[in-house]
């Protein structure tokens, strides 16, 4: 093994990062910003057709008629289909994974068959020449309805007095347990304990860019051409090869740009497969465009939790056991393939997460409701567990009069004790807790903070200083879905290809969103062969050309995908430094590749360029020896499989002031420290940092799926529901650890959801530390002006 | 058939003439006549500014202005300010400091922000942010387009 081969991580290899660690712009944002992308309502196709839906406006009814026949007769009307038509092309499916022992969901068509289950479902499609002629027909179905018994609220839901699915017994769909044993005796002596329950608003992923799919089925070869915008394009061949009855090698799943995704897009949703199914119906292309009001009502939405949770420690500070007891509600159906346990399941996993205690208890109820399904969206279930454990630390912290800061230092798990086996089961490799937090005390200036915070309270302005540490999963092995069932790869796979000309094209199978994955590749790429980024052109996003893999989600891109890239530019460039011994009649031990040419590795002299290798190697390899075949494109995969996660951690702090005469919180700062392992690229892993933080900001500040008793959507729609706006934005500060984990060669742990994840924490308990001296608590996300007048018991 | 308006407009420099549905707004008109698909749609209800482009120089929400509205116009959209080289110093600030991800609102942001550069004010960080609280992005946490945005403005300002 050359230096050059070494891991990344090992020492003395600093000099052979390459592009590694710098902050490159992405090529592939200049299309973007002069609006030249090709996301998916930006194709254009001959003969197009457009599906737009009839959607339940009951929250639970009986479809009992729906007469189309005035909507068959409206201009441009192609047809209009009820879910039976459809269930004729696209087989149901049940969302259940083997590893979540019990779990069950009934199941369910891409349209609704007799009865919708929330308003919103799709119970009837509508196709035409235009969107507008299938949305005018769309209202003139007629449908007569027989209102059922609504489930709304989760309590409810979990005593079951009024069941959904009556075949399944209850409205459990998933219940989990864990217990390490001893929790009572410890809670029965200790000389502190801590409660609080804390509750959780709906929300959802709110991608500017709408669900988005292009189904073009082609009868003549019985193949279909999907252009979708989607995370996982070949867990998604897979689905449409299975459930449209086309053989897997007859689909091909293309996702072009793609407007967010967050988690948002890495679902089976029902009316793009009704899209599907429809363009093998009618031999033709179909559009599916979810407008914003759709998208409030069927994209997944996440983190209806209430949950109570106990701390146990020593007068001392020294915390000894948790205890968690978590609900949370789902929607009607369990989401198609990856289901709705897993949120649930991992606030099991994750609470109490950096802590050094041993005992620990933990349940989760999933339970079934009337109103949209849930899923996995950005940080699933991190955000929850975050801010149980970090909420209860800092009560806890209040109760024995410790700083917070100094509390968290005393139970962090020392950053010496790895590996690591945590209390809820989970394998830690190498996580650096107190290096993180004593990061964040320097930038932050904490002392000064607290100096200024108590300074300002004297003159009756409140602020307040929350932290919240985290421990985050990222890299999935395939124990995360495939061990359960899941046609979900956990691995992935990179080709590297040497062009004639010395351009190498990088085709990985892991996708862009946005995150810079692409520009990541590139500089991985550039790195590991010995070329500059000008002349790396990466493809992905399309299951015709790159190799298998479960593409973009968990925190998975840079670490696996990135992993795959390394391995396979370490090889192309292996087998081009044969093809350049040839060629130089040189022993291939003296030669290296730097700056787009073979050297010499010692005098550094330039010896061939890489477009004349190129040229040799394709054009006129009659020029080699006989018994001499170049190979100037490999591909390698990567799995990882030591850890079930590459668990890392990092910690935030947020500076808010809150006014008690308005309730109106203003975040003034926040801070985010961060261990990725090898960071590739700092300026785009910052901005991904900013990026996960404001939507966790979202979640704790503004962002809540509103339903009425009867199951209605109140606020479904970008006026009534709030996002972040840049106006209420903080400046927000990001630092590094960088412990790389050694399962690989490039040592990356994943960073895209530690934002998210720890966010809401941060600003919950800055809040109630501007609320403390007040008397005032509050737990229920958001945190909107109302509720925190009511903590002040002002209303 | 639907009754169609005859309206004539000049997008990014060229006039056009179309029969225009009265109720078309007009970044589907954009979009769906003319192929002009920069400019993009993401509620429809005028709240996200992914559709901002600009009319008579002032800059709109293309979903809540019809097309039939727009006759006698003069429309600018991403793609024609982009080729006359109009947002090229926010272009290369934003390519630089990584001011996007998806790319899904950066053609309504740089729309608002060259809005903003055009009014040759010196605006704080903090007017910067209320100048473009209009355009959502959900990807970035906002703090890259604001530097992006006083990188150029700073720039302007010294040089004029």
């Amino acid at each position: 093994m050359g230096k050059a081969e070494l891991p990344l991580h090992a020492p003395g290899t600093q000099v052979d990062k390459g592009y590694i660690g710098q902050s490159v712009p992405r090529p592939n944002a200049q299309r973007l910003l002069q609006g030249r992308g090709t996301f998916t309502d930006d194709l254009r196709f001959p003969r197009l057709a457009h599906v737009a839906f009839f959607r339940s406006p009951y929250a639970h009814a009986r479809i009992k008629r729906l007469d189309f026949s005035k909507a068959l007769k409206q201009p441009g009307v192609i047809g209009v289909f009820d879910g039976r038509a459809v269930a004729e092309y696209c087989k149901p499916w049940v969302a259940v994974l083997a590893h979540l022992k019990g779990i069950k969901s009934p199941p369910q068509h891409a349209i609704a068959i007799e009865r919708a289950c929330w308003q919103g479902e799709a119970c009837a499609a509508v196709v035409a020449e235009s969107r507008s002629q299938a949305e005018d027909a769309v209202q003139l179905i007629e449908a007569d309805w027989e209102e059922l018994p609504v489930v709304v609220d989760m309590e409810e839901a979990l005593q079951g007095k009024t069941v959904i699915h009556r075949d399944l017994g209850d409205n459990v769909c998933f219940k989990r347990e864990h217990d390490t044993g001893g929790v009572d005796e410890i809670f029965a002596k200790a000389e502190v304990v801590v409660e609080d329950t804390f509750h959780f608003g709906r929300h959802t992923g709110v991608c500017l860019e709408g669900r988005a799919i292009l189904a073009d089925y082609n009868a003549a070869e019985h193949s279909l051409t999907v252009y979708h915008a989607t995370q996982a394009p070949h867990m998604m061949q897979d689905i449409f090869s299975r459930h449209l009855g086309i053989p897997e090698a007859n689909v091909r799943v293309i996702a072009k740009d793609i407007g967010g995704s967050y988690g948002i897009k890495v679902h089976v949703y029902p009316d793009e497969m009704a899209a599907a199914a429809l363009s093998v119906m009618l031999r033709r292309p179909v559009k599916f465009l979810a407008d914003r009001l759709e998208s409030f009502l069927s994209d997944i939405h996440a983190r209806e939790h209430r949950a109570r949770v106990r701390l146990a420690c020593t007068k001392s500070g020294e915390i000894l056991a948790f205890e968690l007891d978590d609900l949370t509600a789902i929607g009607p159906y369990s989401v198609y393939p990856r289901t709705s346990g897993i949120e649930g399941n991992q606030v099991v996993n994750l609470t109490g997460g950096p802590y050094k205690h041993q005992k620990y208890r933990g349940r989760t109820n999933v339970v079934f409701t009337n109103k949209n399904v849930t899923c996995q969206y950005r940080a699933v279930g991190h955000p929850i567990a975050v801010a149980l454990t970090e909420g209860i630390v800092d009560l806890a912290a209040q109760k024995l009069g410790m700083d917070p800061a100094q509390f968290r230092k005393v139970n962090l798990i020392p950053d010496d004790a790895y590996p690591y086996t945590f209390p809820s089961g989970l394998k830690f490799e190498k996580l650096s807790h107190h290096k993180a937090l004593d990061l964040l005390l320097k930038i932050t200036e904490y002392d000064k903070l607290r100096a200024e915070q108590s300074r300002l309270r004297k003159q009756r302005i409140y602020r307040g200083i929350g932290l919240a540490a985290m421990i985050e999963v990222t890299n999935p092995s395939p124990a995360f879905y495939g061990v359960g069932g899941a046609r979900i790869s956990a691995q992935d796979g990179a080709t590297l290809r040497l062009e004639p000309t010395g351009m190498v094209t990088v085709l990985c199978s892991v996708t862009e969103q946005g995150q810079g994955t692409e520009g990541i590749f590139a500089q991985i790429a550039a790195s590991a062969v010995g070329v500059s980024m000008d002349k790396v052109k990466v493809i992905t996003g399309d299951t015709g050309v790159t190799p298998y893999g479960g593409g973009t989600w968990a925190s998975r891109g840079a670490g696996i995908g990135g992993e795959a890239v390394l391995l396979a530019g370490r090889a192309l460039r292996s087998n081009m430094l044969d093809v350049a011994s040839k060629i130089l009649n040189l022993d291939k031990a003296e030669l290296d590749i730097r700056d787009n040419a073979v050297i010499n590795k010692l005098s550094l002299e330039r010896k061939l360029e890489l477009a004349e290798l190129g040229r040799i190697g394709y054009f006129r390899p009659d020029t080699l020896p006989v018994d001499f075949q170049s190979e100037l494109t490999v591909t390698r995969h990567y799995t990882p499989r030591q850890y079930g996660f590459t668990i890392t951690n990092g910690i935030q702090a947020s500076l808010v002031e809150v006014d008690p005469q308005t309730g109106f919180v203003k975040l003034l700062k926040h801070w985010c420290v961060e261990d990725s392992g090898t960071v590739i690229n700092p300026m785009l892993v910052d901005e991904q940092i900013r990026g996960g933080v404001v939507q966790g900001i979202g979640a704790a500040l503004y962002e809540e799926c509103l339903y009425g008793p009867d199951g209605q959507l109140l606020n479904g729609n970008m006026a009534d529901y709030l996002v972040p706006m840049s106006g209420e934005m903080p400046d927000i500060v990001c630092a590094h650890i960088e412990t790389p984990t050694l399962q690989s060669q490039l040592g990356a742990k994943g960073v895209g959801e530690a934002g998210t994840a720890g966010a809401p924490a941060a600003v919950m308990n800055a809040i109630n530390d501007a609320l403390a001296p007040l008397g005032a608590r509050v737990t229920r996300m958001p945190f909107t002006p109302e509720r925190i007048l009511q903590a002040l018991k002002k209303v | 058939m639907e009754q169609t308006l005859t309206t004539t407009m000049t997008v990014n420099g060229t006039q056009v003439t179309r029969n225009v549905p009265p109720r078309q707004h007009l970044v589907d008109f954009l979009r769906e006549e003319l192929g002009l698909t920069g400019s993009h749609l993401g509620c429809e209800h005028g709240v996200c500014g992914a559709c901002t482009i600009r009319v008579n120089g002032e800059i709109v929400r293309g979903c809540l202005m019809l097309a039939v509205q727009a006759n006698g116009c003069r429309v600018d959209t991403i793609e024609g300010l982009s080729d006359s080289k109009e947002l090229e110093k926010l272009q290369g600030a934003f390519h630089r400091r990584n001011a996007l991800q998806c790319g899904f609102c950066t053609p309504g942001m740089l729309m608002a922000a060259q809005d903003l550069i055009r009014s040759g004010k010196k605006a704080t960080r903090e007017e910067i942010r209320a100048h473009i609280s209009g355009n959502y992005c959900r990807c970035t946490g906002y703090q890259a387009i604001v530097d992006a945005i006083e990188e150029v403005m700073q720039a302007e300002v010294n040089h004029g």
